[in-house]
């Protein structure tokens, strides 16, 4: 039961308590012989009934009960009769074991299993549970278990939905009750039933709903809970899409082979420095699918054929499933102007987590321009330092260099996403947004806050998917701000939404370059979190200097940086460097004063499935010696991080880890590195 | 009652208290005392229990009021020339019940079926389900005469008919249909500033400033909409006199009291886990009430004799001290104390004043100010006011009626199933605080008209008849019986008045200041008023003895359980 503080025991309970232990004991002895000599006499099995209806958590009973129970019905002389009286005993004493705890798991699993064996009426189950549901209506067992009795029974969901909502008027704060009620509106709209074929009429009613309860008591969770899930039904659409792409359609793309590039007719936010003989194509879906291969996705072109191409997916757990995915084009020796179109999905075959098809085919096209490399003039850039310090750079303030990042972007997501963006989708958000303001115009309420943020950015995007500014932007930073103030437990994860909010909202207006590549600028914004990427596929150069990042996850998806300055941020581990792994093309990296090496335990490795755990894709065959060395067994981690990096410049000065000899293995692994913390290597 | 049968002498003669009449002051009091092992006589004029507080058959009830209605006849024999050395005072009743005017629309039915019906004489009234009679009732063991049904829920009406289901605890703002969001928000607010408040906990302490203000200036200042306001005043606090006209406003409910009433009216919900309402009433009606106690007594050796009027007050004639009382039967009976049903009154001597010594001995109860009247009605109907559920309190705030309802007007529907009234049929208890009787009238009529087909007379029922004729709608008998009888084959159609009893009550009569007198029904839905004076008097008649001890209790065994019946 809920809400009930916990007494300290009286004397004559603690007695009682001892009392039973030692009952129990003798018990469990007796219990134990029976089940290793594998003795199933009607006394031994009523002997551990005796042991259950005290201790219903003795799994061990319950399995020698399960054993007992196959051995009566591999019995020669076995009949229907036998068969019903024997599973007869098993749900009372099942019963009665949950009538001392009706919280035990082995219990209701035990009668799961009598009941899988089908010769026992389920109708009785229903009655027991409404027993069971009046004496506790939130306890989650006895709904997991309606559950199974009602798909064996084959009760309607619209019968079951019902029975959530007696409950729900019973109590509101139910989270179990709102909970089976999310699951079988999932179910009913999956099979598309009667009353339930559209999502446009049955969630504004359940909005409706939910409102009843928000309203009456907003410090019930429960309710916040099921809002919660009501949005993620609103938004999300259930078929992936493709969110954008790098090369965009209409792009020019100009491949460079060395860092200066001198034909200036291109711009320079689709010229490319590749010194790896290939470019990326990049997919970046609205959700993690898989599936994508040279058979769901096209790419014709002049210089490569589709089958050789081999597509990746970007994700850190090395899954095969991502949001990014990502296939290698080789660049041909010789000069080249050619069209490249990629078809996405017009075989199926890509499918998300949750099952749905992407049921979109689009088609984009861009043009590649190779240039051939000039001699002798890369041998200078090669060698010459790459800063990103702000002097270096000149500010790309003016209207036309914004207008045209604006222009890659919409190019960019125009895949047919005027379709599916739904006008009741929008409506029924717009509705919230009122309905939450209202909420919060009567009271200070955190979750409310939390919810108007998360509705309002939901309806930017909804609404405005080729805008760049968010039209809500500052009432959502504002909101956020608020609650980094009133609930500092949750501090954290305030930041890092305020974080993307700042992200969506200074991404496409400070860009500035040097030279070439463009750098985008999104240093010292207080930053905790980095997001956006579909957005940023296009940027070389990032400078994140001066924030408060922890991790990096996603930036995998930014295949095209060569330059990253993560400079004075909050990064604690090697670990959390994992990403970059998997940008081929990085050569620069500065990573100096942060806190890699402050803390001697990883805890992101406890937090996250650890990236080390499947390295096995480390795609570098270094030779035995190396590895065998000492000090690379020592500095394992750094080892599997780096091994894989082409670098030519790092910057790891000020963080503790850092010390002579840590630098001295990473030259060890990573031959090619010219530069350390400013100095050239030898 | 005309035919006084022979008195058997009652024996012994002497009591440590005699009380007179079994209302259920009176037969508290008659319990408490046994149980505090005093020796009592509890004597009753009329042939059943609860005098003022009883349930009668339906033929009973205006025979009943009307024998209270007019001042009796002058004393039979003058009484001074006593032989004995005590002074007779003759005993009068005084009339407590005016305007009676009762209605039969469907004189064969109910008369064939008179004993069926168990009406209250002092309705409506409930048991909330933490209220002191119940902790009462559970302390003494007395529950175990009684048996309870939950009253179901609460509905605020308005003078179109409509029945608003009052939002009371926190699945039923969540359920309702008629409030907005932020009504419901503003409300259950409300509710958790007062569970707060009451739980004592710090942060959100309701400010004695506030509490000494009146309540509803309270409910301004923490922004409820008048809907919202008008629900807690008058159906949940229960405030009798518009809480926002202070011109008329007799009775201003401070936030202190306002706040004590919610926290009532919320330990009362689910107090009892098959009571669904706030309330309780007790099957066979409320006169059980009394009569449960008059059996916890007589348990306790109190000795019980009824069908006995009591005729005069035997005073000392030397010290003027009270000594005893003189029965119908002739006999003469002695106690220390009396207590008397209120509606005695002593005809002293003319031109006499009680002797000084027994305003000393005696002491002197009155009830609270001056409260005027309260108009009562009973309507009998055979259908619900509202469908599919039966039992029920409705209550009409201040003007909701017409604009010049300065009380709230109070209904208790009751239905068959709590045995006050034929299987199938309602019945209907009413009342209002009024000043006289003509507005008290008028209040119980609003109720009436907005929610009953009244057939008016023969005449007029003929002219319904007809009326319903031509409409083509099921054929119709000829007697009157029949057609009034039945209630309308449209579902929309208002329940047609059966019978109607509408009476007034006196709140106070002129108080006979050396006698000590027991109150009357109250005003109130409930009985926590009534305890708290009927506590007072006990105390007062026997200042050391504790009211009901605790290990008075008759079956320890026994959990105290007065949950009510399914």
């Amino acid at each position: 039961m809920h809400g009930r503080p916990r007494k300290a025991p009286k004397p004559e309970e603690e007695a009682a308590s001892v009392a039973k232990a030692q009952k129990l004991r003798a018990l469990q002895t007796q219990f134990f012989s029976f089940h290793h000599n594998k003795i199933y006499t009607k006394e031994a099995v009523e002997l551990s009934a005796k042991l259950l209806e005290i201790n219903p958590e003795s799994y061990t009973a319950w399995n020698y009960r399960k054993l007992a129970v196959e051995h009566y019905l591999s019995q020669p002389d076995c009949n229907p009769d036998l068969i019903k009286s024997v599973l007869d005993d098993e749900l009372r004493v099942v019963e009665n074991a949950l009538r001392q705890n009706f919280k035990s798991y082995g219990a209701w699993h035990h009668r799961k299993w009598v009941i899988s064996k089908g010769h026992s009426s389920v109708d009785n189950e229903l009655r027991l549970l409404d027993k069971f549901q009046k004496a506790d209506s939130r306890n989650f067992h006895a709904w997991n278990y309606r559950r199974f009795v009602a798909e064996s029974m084959k009760r309607s969901e619209q019968d079951e939905l019902k029975y959530t909502e007696d409950m729900i008027y019973k109590n509101f704060s139910n989270y179990s009750a709102w909970h089976n009620r999310s699951v079988l509106l999932s179910a009913l709209f999956e099979k598309k039933a009667e009353g339930f074929l559209s999502k446009e009429k049955v969630l504004p009613e359940e909005y409706e709903f939910i409102h009843q309860a928000i309203f009456t008591d907003p410090d019930d969770q429960s309710g916040w809970f099921y809002h919660l899930w009501l949005l993620d039904q609103t938004v999300t659409t259930d078929s992936p899409l493709l969110a954008s792409s790098w090369p965009g359609h209409g792009y020019d793309v100009l491949l460079v082979e060395d860092r200066c590039y001198n034909g200036s007719a291109f711009s320079p936010f689709t010229a490319l420095h590749s010194d790896s003989g290939s470019f990326p194509i990049v997919l970046y879906f609205n959700q993690p699918v898989g599936g994508v291969s040279s058979s769901t996705v096209t790419v014709e072109c002049g210089f490569n054929k589709n089958e050789d191409l081999l597509w990746k997916p970007l994700s850190a757990s090395n899954s095969q499933t991502a949001r990014v995915w990502v296939a290698h084009l080789k660049i041909p020796s010789s000069d080249l102007h050619s069209t490249v179109e990629v078809s996405v999905g017009h075989s199926k075959g890509i499918i998300s987590t949750r099952g749905f098809e992407y049921s979109d085919p689009s088609m984009f096209s861009f043009k590649v321009h190779v240039q051939p490399m000039e001699r002798g003039f890369s041998q200078v850039s090669v060698a010459e330092s790459i800063s990103l310090r702000e002097e270096n750079f000149k500010i790309y303030g003016t209207q036309s260099e914004e207008s045209i990042i604006n222009s890659f972007n919409q190019l960019s997501i125009k895949n047919g996403h005027e379709s599916t963006a739904s006008n009741w989708r929008s409506e029924a958000l717009a509705k919230e947004i009122e309905c939450f303001r209202e909420l919060l115009s009567l009271m200070d309420c955190k979750i409310g806050k939390l919810t108007l943020a998360r509705l309002l950015m939901a309806y930017d995007v909804m609404s405005y998917p080729f805008a760049n500014k968010l039209v809500h932007s500052e009432e959502v930073l504002e909101l956020y701000s608020d609650l980094m103030k009133l609930d500092p437990t949750h501090y954290q994860y305030y930041k890092d939404e305020h974080s993307m909010v700042l992200l969506q909202k200074y991404k496409d207006s400070v860009s500035s370059a040097i030279c070439g590549p463009i750098c985008l600028r999104l240093n010292n914004l207080s930053l905790s979190r980095m997001g956006a990427f579909e957005k940023l596929l296009w940027v070389q150069m990032l400078d994140l200097s001066d924030n408060e990042l922890q991790s990096i996850e996603g930036l995998e998806a930014m295949q095209l940086l060569s330059c990253l300055s993560l400079r004075n941020n909050k990064l604690r581990s090697l670990t959390a460097l994992e990403p970059l792994r998997k940008l081929k093309l990085l050569r620069v990296l500065d990573i100096s004063y942060n806190q890699i090496g402050d803390h001697s335990i990883d805890t992101t490795r406890y937090l996250c499935s650890s990236p080390l755990s499947h390295s096995v894709g480390s795609e570098s065959n270094k030779d035995e010696t190396v590895t065998s060395d000492v000090a690379l067994i020592d500095n394992w981690e750094a080892f599997y991080i780096f091994i894989d990096f082409n670098l030519n410049q790092l910057d790891i000065v000020g963080n503790t880890i850092a010390d002579e000899k840590f630098k001295s293995v990473l030259v060890k692994i990573m031959p090619k590195l010219k530069q350390l913390d400013g100095k050239l290597l030898g | 009652m005309d035919d006084i049968p022979p008195y058997p002498p009652i024996d012994p003669t002497t009591f440590d208290l005699i009380v007179i009449g079994t209302g259920l002051p009176e037969s508290i009091i008659a319990a408490a005392s046994s149980t505090a092992s005093k020796s009592v006589l509890h004597l009753d004029p009329n042939p059943f229990y609860g005098s003022h507080f009883s349930s009668l058959p339906l033929a009973d009830l205006p025979s009943f009021l009307s024998s209270h209605s007019t001042s009796p006849s002058p004393p039979r024999s003058p009484s001074s020339d006593d032989p004995n050395e005590f002074s007779l005072l003759e005993f009068a009743t005084r009339p407590l019940y005016s305007s009676i005017d009762i209605s039969t629309f469907s004189p064969n039915l109910l008369d064939q079926h008179s004993r069926k019906f168990n009406l209250d004489v002092a309705g409506p009234r409930v048991f909330f389900c933490a209220e002191k009679s119940i902790e009462l009732l559970l302390r003494t063991g007395t529950n175990q005469y009684m048996e309870f049904k939950s009253v179901d829920a609460t509905f605020v009406g308005d003078n179109k008919g409509n029945l608003w289901s009052v939002p009371d605890s926190r699945a039923a703002i969540f359920k309702d249909k008629s409030l907005g969001l932020v009504e419901k928000n503003k409300l259950m607010r409300f509710f958790k500033l007062v569970q707060g408040h009451l739980a004592g906990e710090q942060d959100i302490k309701i400010s004695e400033e506030d509490l000494q203000s009146p309540f509803v200036d309270f409910l301004n200042k923490m922004g409820l909409p008048p809907k919202i306001k008008s629900f807690i005043l008058y159906a949940i606090a229960m405030a009798d006199y518009d809480q926002e006209d202070t011109g008329v406003c007799r009775d201003l409910l401070k936030t202190k009291d306002g706040i004590d009433q919610l926290a009532l009216y919320n330990a009362s919900i689910g107090r009892f886990q098959n009571a669904s309402g706030a309330f309780l009433y007790p099957i066979y009606g409320q006169g059980e009430l009394s009569q449960a106690f008059c059996r916890r007594a007589a348990v306790k050796g109190c000795l019980y004799v009824l069908r006995m009027p009591v005729t005069a007050l035997l005073v000392d004639k030397d010290t003027g001290c009270y000594k005893g009382v003189r029965l119908a039967s002739g006999q003469d009976i002695f106690s220390q104390k009396l207590i008397l049903d209120p509606t005695f009154k002593v005809t002293l001597p003319s031109g006499s004043s009680p002797p000084l010594p027994l305003k000393e001995k005696l002491p002197f109860f009155s009830l609270k100010d001056d409260k005027g009247k309260i108009a009562r009605g009973i309507c009998i109907t055979k259908t619900s006011l509202k469908p599919d559920i039966s039992n029920f309190l409705v209550v009409y705030p201040p003007r909701s009626l017409f604009p010049e309802q300065v009380t709230s007007i109070r209904l208790l529907q009751i239905a068959s199933n709590l045995a006050v009234c034929l299987p199938g049929m309602f019945v209907l208890y009413i009342s209002a605080l009024c000043n006289d009787d003509d507005q008290g009238k008028k209040l119980i009529h609003a109720v009436m008209n907005t929610l009953l087909t009244v057939p008016l007379d023969s005449e007029s029922n003929a002219a319904v008849q007809s009326e319903t004729a031509e409409n083509g709608s099921a054929v119709q008998d000829e007697t009157s019986e029949s057609s009034s009888g039945g209630p309308s084959d449209s579902g929309e159609e208002k329940p047609t008045l059966l019978w109607s009893a509408l009476y007034s009550q006196e709140l106070t009569l002129g108080q006979v200041d050396f006698i000590c007198s027991t109150p009357m029904p109250d005003g109130k839905l409930n009985y926590n008023d009534l305890i708290d004076t009927t506590f007072k008097i006990f105390q007062e008649i026997y200042p050391g003895e504790e009211f009901f001890p605790e290990t008075s209790l008759e079956n320890p065994e026994g959990d105290g359980d007065a949950s009510p019946e399914t």
